[in-house]
C-alpha cells in the first residue's frame, strides 16, 4: 500500500535528514520502495523546509505527494502551511512546545510529542529530529523500529551514535499525552 | 584502492549521486567540471571520490575548458566525465563538437532545469533534449540515455561510458533535475559482475598506424598520447592521418562517416521499455522523470479498461524510429508525448508516426512535473 508523508519544519533541524533516513530504512532495511524528494532552494536555510517520502511495497512512480496521509511538523510554519493538506484519516504528529495546536478539519489523530526538550534533555537540541523519528516510528508504524535505528546509525557522524540511539529510544517510548479529535472525525 | 570505486551495497541515494558512482564504477579517473545547480552533487560526489581511487578532480575556470579537460583526458588514456546544467551545456557545445570530430571517448551528465538562459535554477526541466542533438554546429549524431530513477542513472552512466569507447564519441546522460534530486535505493552489484567495454587500441606500429583508418565498424582503433605514436589531433577537416585537408574529397566522407558509425549502428544501440503495446490503441512516449508519471497514468488507465500502452524512451538519441513506425503502420490512434518543454522529442515521434497518427504532446516549460490528471485530459482527447 502506498503512503505518503511530510516532513516539516525549519532549516537546521535536520528535516532533509529526517525524510532521508525514513526512506532508507523502508527501502535498504525494510525492502519496501521508498522515494523522497526535498523543497530545493533558498527555502533550505532558517526558514520553512519540508520533504516529502513514499513509501509502497510496489515499485512507485509518482514520487510527489498527492494524498499526504502523515505530516510530521517541528514548526509553527509548516504546520500552518501543510496541516490543511493531511488527508481524512491521516495522523499529524508535532512538537507540542514548538506547534500551537489547532484542529484542522477531518485529521483524526494529532498526537504530540515534546521533541525539542527531550533533545536538550539528552544534551544536544540537534537530535530533535532523531527523537521526532523515534515518535513517529512507534505511532505509525510504516516502518520498523530496527530498520530505523540501522538507518539513522548510517546517516549520523561518527561518535554520536549513542546519543541518537537514545533520542530515538526517548522519542519511541514516548505515550502522548493526549489524543485530539478533529471536528470532521465524526465522534 | 580501486575496490572502493565499486560501493557494492544498497544504497539511498540521489540521481547525481547514482550518476557520479556509476562513472567510477565504469572507470572513470578524471573529472573536469564546474558547479552548477542541479548537477553541482555530481561534481561534489567526484571531487570527494575520485582522489580516494587514485583519480584526478579538478575544478575548471568554466564550463567550456572543463569540456576541453575531459577530451585531454581522454587522449591520455583514462576514462573521463563532466556534469552541467542548461547554461553550462550551451557553454560546452562548441568543444562537445571538437569530440565529435576528434572521435574522443567520454560522458557528460547533463542534470536538466528549466531554461532559456538561467532560467529556474532549482526546479525541473527537460529543455535540452534537441539541443544535445543540434546545439554544435556542423552534421553528426549523437547518442544521449535518459534514466528514470537513481537506479538508472547508475546503470546508464555505466552504459554512456560503454558507448562512448564502443564508438568513439562523447555520450550524453540527459538527466532531469527531479531524477537528479530525488532519493531512492540504489542497488551497486559486484564490481567483477559490471560489464564494461574497454577502449579498443591499435595492434599495429608506430608508423604503420593511421589514427583516423576505420575498422569496418566506422570506429577507428586509438592510441593514447605518450605511447611512442605520432598522432595529430584536430578539429578542422582531416586525412585518416590526422592533418587538415580542406577539400571537399575529404570533408564529406570524413562527416559522413562520424554520422554513420551511429546511424548505421543505430539498431544495436536503441534502448527502450515497452509497457502494454501489444493491443494498445494510444501509446505514450516519455522518457526521464516524466516517463514516471506516464507510467503511473498508464497504469491508472489499464485500471480504467482504456488500452494505453507505454513507450518509454531510454536512448532518445538515436531516436527509435523503427519502433514508432511499426506503432504508427500498426494503426494506433494516436501518440501522447508529454515531456518537460514545449515539444521537442515529440517532434521526432510527429516527424516518423506521418500525418495519419496525430501526435499530441502535453507541453510543460518546467518547474514542475506533469500532474497525472494533465496526461489524463490527452488521453481522453484521443479515446473520446
Amino acid at each position: 500500500m502506498r503512503t505518503e508523508l511530510r516532513v516539516t519544519g525549519f532549516g537546521g533541524q535536520g528535516i532533509i535528514l529526517a525524510g532521508y533516513i525514513i526512506g532508507k530504512a523502508a527501502a535498504v532495511y525494510d525492502g519496501k520502495h521508498a522515494t523522497m524528494v526535498q523543497a530545493y532552494g533558498p527555502e533550505a536555510r532558517g526558514s520553512a523546509c519540508s520533504s516529502q517520502v513514499i513509501i509502497d511495497d510496489k515499485p512507485i512512480q509518482y514520487p510527489y505527494l498527492r494524498k499526504m496521509q502523515v505530516l510530521c511538523a517541528l514548526s509553527q510554519e509548516g504546520y500552518d502551511k501543510f496541516a490543511p493538506f493531511v488527508e481524512k484519516d491521516g495522523i499529524l504528529l508535532y512538537d507540542e512546545d514548538l506547534v500551537e495546536f489547532s484542529a484542522v478539519p477531518d485529521v483524526r489523530i494529532f498526537r504530540s510529542v515534546p521533541a525539542t526538550r527531550y533533545a536538550e534533555e539528552l544534551g544536544r537540541v540537534m537530535v530533535a529530529n532523531i527523537t521526532m523519528l523515534g515518535f513517529f516510528t512507534a505511532q505509525t508504524g510504516l516502518v520498523s523500529p530496527e530498520a530505523m535505528k540501522k538507518a539513522i546509525l548510517s546517516a549520523v557522524p561518527k561518535g554520536t551514535g549513542e546519543l541518537n540511539t537514545n533520542a530515538f529510544e526517548r522519542g519511541f517510548q514516548h505515550q502522548p499525552a493526549e489524543v485530539k479529535l478533529g471536528a470532521g472525525a465524526g465522534v | 584502492m580501486s575496490d572502493h570505486a565499486v560501493l557494492t551495497g544498497e544504497h539511498f541515494m540521489t540521481g547525481d549521486e547514482a550518476a557520479a558512482e556509476g562513472g567510477l564504477a565504469a572507470g572513470c579517473r578524471f573529472f573536469g567540471g564546474y558547479p552548477i545547480t542541479p548537477a553541482t552533487e555530481v561534481t561534489e560526489r567526484m571531487a570527494e571520490r575520485l582522489p580516494e581511487v587514485g583519480g584526478v578532480f579538478i575544478q575548471m575556470e568554466d564550463e567550456m575548458a572543463s569540456m576541453n579537460a575531459i577530451l585531454g583526458a581522454s587522449w591520455a588514456g583514462v576514462k573521463s566525465m563532466s556534469s552541467t546544467s542548461g547554461p553550462g551545456f550551451s557553454l560546452m557545445m562548441e568543444n562537445f563538437g571538437l569530440g565529435i570530430m576528434t572521435e574522443t571517448p567520454c560522458v557528460l551528465v547533463n542534470v536538466q532545469r528549466g531554461g532559456p538562459s538561467t532560467g529556474l535554477p532549482t526546479l525541473v526541466g527537460q529543455q535540452d533534449m534537441q539541443q544535445c542533438k543540434w546545439g554544435s554546429h556542423g552534421d553528426f549524431e549523437v547518442i544521449a540515455l535518459s534514466p528514470s530513477s537513481p537506479q538508472e542513472a547508475f546503470d546508464f552512466a555505466i552504459h554512456a561510458f560503454n558507448l562512448s569507447e564502443q564508438y568513439r564519441l562523447p555520450v550524453f546522460l540527459m538527466m532531469d533535475e527531479s531524477v537528479g534530486h530525488m532519493f531512492e535505493k540504489v542497488v551497486i552489484p559486484p564490481a567483477d559482475q559490471i560489464k564494461l567495454v574497454e577502449r579498443r587500441y591499435t595492434t599495429k606500429k608506430p608508423g604503420d598506424y593511421l589514427p583516423f583508418l576505420p575498422d569496418e565498424d566506422l570506429v577507428p582503433p586509438m592510441i593514447k598520447f605518450g605511447d611512442g605514436y605520432r598522432v595529430h589531433v584536430t578539429g578542422l577537416t582531416h586525412d585518416e592521418k590526422g592533418y587538415p585537408v580542406m577539400e571537399q574529397s575529404c570533408h564529406h566522407p570524413l562527416v559522413t562517416r562520424l554520422v554513420d558509425k551511429i546511424k548505421k549502428n543505430a539498431h544495436k544501440i536503441y534502448m527502450y521499455d515497452e509497457h502494454y503495446l501489444d493491443d494498445a490503441e494510444v501509446v505514450m512516449v516519455s522518457y526521464g522523470i516524466t516517463a514516471r508519471i506516464a507510467q503511473q497514468v498508464v497504469e491508472e488507465c489499464r485500471a480504467d479498461g482504456k488500452k494505453v500502452g507505454h513507450l518509454r524512451l531510454i536512448t532518445c538519441w538515436p531516436f527509435p524510429e523503427a519502433k514508432i513506425r511499426e506503432l504508427a503502420d500498426r494503426g494506433v490512434k494516436g501518440f501522447i508525448v508529454p515531456e518537460i518543454n514545449l515539444g521537442q522529442m515529440s517532434l521526432e515521434v510527429e516527424r516518423v508516426a506521418g500525418r495519419g497518427v496525430p501526435t499530441i504532446c502535453v507541453p510543460n516549460a518546467g518547474g514542475a512535473v506533469h500532474k497525472p490528471e494533465e496526461i489524463h485530459a490527452a488521453v481522453r482527447e484521443v479515446i473520446k
